[in-house]
């Protein structure tokens, strides 16, 4: 009884893991890796890399320069409607994508809620590069803001009080003090926005559309080539893989801007040198 | 440096702290039982929390309710160490120690803590980083000093040893400085004034030695280390007074009471035997031996309700063992006796 038990824990087991691993696998074994290497020069995918690469990173700066101090606020001030704020916030992780894109059209798009304000100012989001980058940081911000708030809250109340007895204001002991012991917490968060980010497929589709070279990024590449040419989607694909496996393995090993900002790697060389 | 004087009231859950205190360029040790209000004490001074009523040091006025000044903590200068200690955990001892001023080679240099200088915080002992934490307070030199349970944080063998330096430092800060303790011996060691704070109030201030010799109340006679022993006290025709335990065994005292009382004994006033002796002792209590806890070349010995302090070749000589019975003995003049009208004694026995 225990044994069969035990054998039909492992088959789920193992059940499990050879189905969320077949399809990554399959990328990689229905063509050759030269064949995979030799697709990715195609211009389609190096447009769709440059919109990708562009777009994320001004959606990740903009992250981090409005994220952060916005992170900082929620994590050390106690207001009536935090927990509401800190929900709200969330909900942009379990809403569909579609739904993402349709409120964003909604809300900034020519007829939408702000479009008419933008119109004067002579700006026209949808299907536009900007839209592309609003895109990914409305699905990516919680993914960020979610970990640099419990970032910003482990880091020990008596840090930030023995900053302000040692003269330093409020914003220098953010910049001095909650900053750099927060990074790790922070770095992660960025990981996990950005990992999201060049994923995003469906409130880019809807709100930026799918123009070669303009808003067409690499998951939009891989759904406009997968009928045409399903080696171009396959190559894009693996790329894709690459990426998101460096992302976390760098999040599991929590390489050096990962790690705690207490460890740095001249503690390890005198450790050894004693 | 100024005095520091402080008249402040902060709002607690439970209960209010309120505390008035003027410090020269001494050291003032708070005690007390944890959550008696020590720490916010400190962080009220340092203006941490948010307090009422006025405090002011070097001719500073740093807060005063009454007339809406209330300085933010970076313009206060107080020089904090926190229990913990709370280094930064991203700097070096150099940057810490210089987090508040920079050019501080030479205080790095008087604390021992130059050779260190590049070391991370969790790279140092528990006592070197005591000492990087008084560094960094003391680099700005702060016009008020704060210690929150400096030797909360360390093992029991480097303790005794960061008592002794941190006593020298103290000696040397040249400025009030409030220390919180919740060890009387600690508080006695490092200060020259010690307030015992129960719930938010002082009970009281004075010299450690005032306070061993004339506890106010039967708090503070335990705080100190004393043998509380409750019971009725009664004149006797020989001049002394009887204390009548609820155990019936009576303890007699050449102080004065009536009615509830409770008598206060000094573990170090305490001799054992095997049997009773026949000496000058007014007062033998016979029972068994509860522990026996080495304390460097001392023993303190549990007999019934006493705890005695002999010395570790005494408690040999004697083959005092747990389990064993031993009479303890101690001299009605080294008796004191409080009277004890409200009950407001915490029914907590003094710590072995």
């Amino acid at each position: 009884m225990r044994r069969a038990f035990h054998a039909g824990l492992w088959a789920c087991a193992a059940l499990a893991v050879a189905f969320l691993l077949l399809p990554v696998l399959a990328i990689f074994l229905r063509v050759t890796p030269t064949t995979l290497v030799g697709e990715l020069n195609d211009r389609v995918v190096l447009d769709a890399l440059v919109v990708t690469a562009k777009t994320n990173a001004i959606a990740i700066v903009l992250l981090l320069v409005v994220g952060t101090p916005a992170a900082y606020l929620l994590a050390s001030t106690r207001f009536r409607g935090r927990a509401l704020v800190l929900t709200l916030i969330e909900l942009p992780l379990v809403l569909p994508p579609a739904v993402a894109g349709i409120g964003l059209l909604a809300a900034f798009g020519r007829a939408g809620l702000l479009g008419s304000s933008l119109d004067v100012l002579g700006v026209a989001l949808p299907f536009s590069q900007a839209a592309v980058v609003l895109a990914v940081l409305f699905v990516a911000s919680p993914f960020y803001l979610r970990t640099a708030v419990a970032a910003f809250e482990s880091v020990d109340r008596d840090l930030i009080d023995a900053a302000r007895t040692l003269r330093a204001g409020p914003a220098r002991t953010f910049a001095l003090v909650a900053l750099p012991v927060a990074s790790a917490g922070l770095g992660a968060g960025a990981a996990l926005a950005f990992a999201r980010g060049i994923g995003e497929f469906g409130a880019t589709i809807m709100f930026a559309g799918s123009v070669r070279g303009a808003t067409q990024t690499l998951p939009l590449a891989i759904y406009a080539q997968f009928d045409q040419n399903f080696d171009v989607a396959l190559a894009i694909g693996a790329l894709l893989v690459v990426v998101s496996a460096v992302l976390l393995l760098l999040l599991k090993l929590r390489l050096p801007w990962a790690r705690s900002a207490s460890i740095s790697p001249f503690g390890a060389v005198r450790s050894t040198s004693r | 440096m100024g005095p520091l004087r402080l008249d402040l009231t902060v709002r607690r859950r439970s209960f209010d702290v309120a505390l008035a205190l003027a410090l020269e360029r001494e050291t003032v040790a708070l005690v007390g039982p944890s959550g008696a209000g020590k720490s916010t004490v400190l962080r009220a001074v340092a203006g941490l929390v948010q307090a009422r009523g006025r405090v002011s040091a070097a001719g500073e006025t740093w807060l005063d309710s009454e007339h809406g000044v209330d300085l933010a903590p970076e313009r206060r200068s107080v020089g904090m160490v926190f229990q913990e200690y709370a280094l930064f955990p991203h700097l070096s001892v150099r940057r810490n120690v210089e987090f508040g001023r920079k050019g501080q080679a030479g205080l790095l240099e008087r604390l021992g803590l130059a050779a260190l200088a590049d070391a991370k915080p969790r790279e140092l002992s528990g006592g070197e980083r005591q000492r990087v934490a008084l560094a960094r307070a003391l680099a700005p030199d702060p016009a008020v000093l704060l210690l929150d349970e400096p030797l909360a944080a360390l093992d029991a063998h480097t303790r005794a040893e960061i008592r002794g330096e941190l006593q020298l430092l103290l000696r040397n800060a040249e400025r009030p400085t409030l220390v919180v303790s919740h060890d009387f011996e600690d508080a006695a060691t490092l200060a020259t004034r010690v307030g015992v704070l129960v719930e938010g109030r002082l009970r009281q201030l004075g010299s450690p030695a005032e306070l061993v010799a004339s506890p106010a109340d039967p708090f503070v006679a335990s705080l100190t280390g004393a043998n509380v022993l409750r019971g009725r006290a009664r004149a006797t025709i020989t001049g002394l007074t009887e204390l009548e335990l609820p155990t019936g065994e009576l303890i007699r005292s050449t102080d004065r009471a009536e009615g509830d009382a409770v008598a206060i004994v000094y573990p170090w006033e305490v001799t054992l035997s095997r049997t009773e002796p026949d000496d000058s002792a007014q007062n033998h209590i016979g029972g068994i031996v509860a522990s026996l806890v080495p304390v460097g070349n001392r023993v303190r010995a549990r007999v019934g309700p006493l705890t005695a302090e002999i010395t570790a070749d005494s408690s040999e000589r004697l083959g005092l063992r747990v389990g064993g019975p031993a009479v303890a003995s101690f001299k009605a003049t080294a008796t004191r006796l409080l009277s004890q009208s409200g009950d407001d004694y915490p029914p907590k026995p003094p710590s072995l």
